[in-house]
């Protein structure tokens, strides 16, 4: 009996230091800073004033909802709407068919598919970076593409336009976002067991009614998660936007991630963490109304 | 019906050649940017700033050797290897040992331990920027690439700790008991019998962390301004932030800043990607 407590305890022990370093870090520097965060927003905290800092209770949340911090967030915030939204639509119906198209695998598909997933490895400032330097006014690639097919006549000033401005930091995320889906949905099709499609082929059922009745039943927990995901990370996925336009010209491409770096480059650090606050808030109640509406449960 | 069953085999074989259409041009949309910025870095200033050319006219080495040599670029490479490195140590050696307990044993608070990985992997670095700079700068460190060393760590150990116990459940329970039976304790059990078992997973979980640290930003440009601190991706923000971007440097070193990813990425990529879909599917 003693030696069974002594062995419980034992095992405790084990379990509390094998979780102890991985738990540590982020302790210091994720939770205590979020708190701390939590604190700024209700702050003038800038790093002109660090002296004396005051409370100045939800004056930040005010300056930045109502544009007294002198931005338009309402178009920042419709910006990161047509961002999200945009982006995640077309990434998810061109990276479904490309998994339709690799679903059956053929010879040198490993090969294929090591070369078209790549991206997904490569950072989102770097491919800002390469973006913008092939959308580029005077001498970019893709005004000279586009003139070659005599889609344009004259060279597109892309990303100085307010007009085209958001609309090529998109095409950017999508190129960069099908990977993603492509590799998740991938791995889901090839899981469906065959037997479903040889019954279906049995009842009659061609091709498309078998791709709504057997495909998007079978992964639907897989198609809702990834979605859910991608929206999270997109909406946080400022990278693409300051290495491309860093939000301009004219707050055109400025969503609500790339704004609230700016104001931590500005110094401004409570209302930087007042955005932070509010970005948490929203996608906090985003995941509850996901998971409600679509019935989602990790069991599923 | 012969003549049907022709007509349905022709049917396939042309809707086979036009998926292998569809792929081929995909693979070209996929490539093109990379093969551009290959391009730019290889021509000289007056090519890049001329008519567009998809082949340099007279290539030349001058954008990576001003890059390495005239800039401080080989020595922001080495700045970020070392930070990654040591971030992909700790994060996969954390992720080794919270992952099993998470995995393999039962007890009282594994839900909110679990929570308490998962909340952090999905809250993005940068919302923390502000608190954390008033944080580091009261402690003094800041401008050091130990500091950015632990972030990085910090920033990787939720994703490999949850990678890891994913790893683990494909392997089965009865071994490490055996080794139990044999009078291992828990820690030679894992180490001498389980480890070695889950080497390949190990490896991609490592790189993965590696990659992730080799490609941050923010956290990078807000804790380091002292260029012999700097890393790769602080050498080329600094880059474009000019008023007058040189694209035949900042193609160089795009370029360089790619190579680690591209070898990594073929390296691992099986398995990286084995680890990335492995929870999904099982759901």
């Amino acid at each position: 009996m003693k030696s069974k407590q002594r062995l419980g305890q034992r095992r405790t022990l084990f379990i509390f230091l094998m979780l102890l370093p991985s738990m540590l870090l982020p302790l210091i520097f994720t939770y205590y800073p979020l708190i701390k965060g939590g604190v700024m927003a209700f702050q003038n905290y800038t790093l002109m004033n660090i002296k004396n800092v005051s409370w100045v209770g939800f004056q930040n949340f005010k300056d930045i909802l109502f544009n007294t911090a002198g931005v338009d967030f309402g178009q920042i915030a419709w910006n990161t709407v047509k961002w999200v939204l945009i982006s995640l639509t077309l990434q998810f119906t061109l990276g479904f068919a490309l998994s339709l198209m690799l679903k059956k695998k053929f010879a040198g598909a490993g090969v294929y598919q090591g070369l078209v997933f790549f991206p997904y490895a490569v950072s989102g400032f770097l491919i800002g970076i390469m973006w913008r330097w092939m959308f580029n006014g005077s001498n970019g690639v893709i005004n000279d593409l586009l003139m070659n097919l005599g889609l344009i006549d004259v060279n597109v000033g892309w990303l100085a336009q307010k007009e085209t401005a958001l609309v090529s930091c998109v095409i950017a995320n999508v190129w960069y976002g099908i990977p993603f889906f492509t590799i998740m949905i991938t791995a889901a099709l090839r899981g469906v067991a065959p037997e479903l499609y040889e019954a279906a082929d049995m009842d009659g059922a061609n091709k498309i009614q078998q791709f709504f009745n057997v495909t998007v039943p079978s992964i639907k927990s897989v198609l809702l998660m990834t979605v859910l995901m991608r929206v999270i990370w997109i909406f946080n996925f400022p990278d693409l936007i300051y290495s491309m336009t860093s939000g301009g010209p004219a707050n055109s491409s400025q969503i609500i991630t790339s704004y609230m770096m700016t104001l931590v480059y500005s110094m401004d650090y409570g209302k930087a963490s007042a955005v932070g606050l509010l970005v948490i808030a929203f996608l906090a109640i985003f995941c509850l109304i996901y998971m409600a509406v679509t019935n989602y449960t990790s069991e599923d | 019906m012969a003549n049907n069953l022709n007509t349905r085999k022709a049917k396939q074989k042309t809707l086979t050649a036009l998926k292998f259409v569809v792929l081929f041009i995909y693979l070209v949309v996929v490539m093109f940017p990379f093969f551009w910025m290959l391009t730019t870095s290889l021509k000289p200033s007056n090519e890049i700033n001329g008519p567009v050319d998809y082949i340099p006219n007279n290539p030349t080495f001058e954008n990576y050797i001003n890059m390495l040599f005239k800039g401080n670029f080989a020595k922001y490479m080495l700045n970020s290897l070392i930070a990654s490195t040591f971030a992909a140590v700790v994060a996969t050696f954390c992720g080794i040992l919270a992952g099993y307990v998470i995995s393999r044993f039962n007890f009282m608070m594994k839900t909110p331990v679990y929570l308490f990985f998962m909340i952090t992997q999905m809250i993005p670095s940068f919302i923390m920027l502000a608190p954390l700079y008033s944080m580091l700068s009261k402690a003094g460190m800041t401008n050091s690439l130990w500091t950015l060393a632990l972030l990085y760590a910090n920033m990787t150990i939720p994703f490999s700790v949850v990678t890891m116990s994913g790893f683990y459940a494909g392997v089965s329970n009865s071994i490490e008991e055996a080794a139990w039976i044999d009078g291992c304790g828990y820690v030679r059990a894992l180490f001498s019998v389980i480890v070695p078992l889950l080497l390949p997973g190990i490896a991609a979980t490592a790189i993965f962390a590696f990659m992730n640290s080799w490609n941050e930003l923010f956290m990078a440009v807000m804790f380091v301004d002292m260029d012999k601190f700097k890393t790769i991706t602080v050498g080329l923000n600094s880059l474009i932030l000019k008023y007058n971007i040189k694209w035949g440097e900042m193609a160089a070193g795009t370029v360089l800043a790619l190579v680690p990813t591209m070898v990594l990425f073929a390296f691992a990529q099986k398995y990286m990607i084995e680890g990335l879909t492995a929870g999904s599917v099982k759901g």
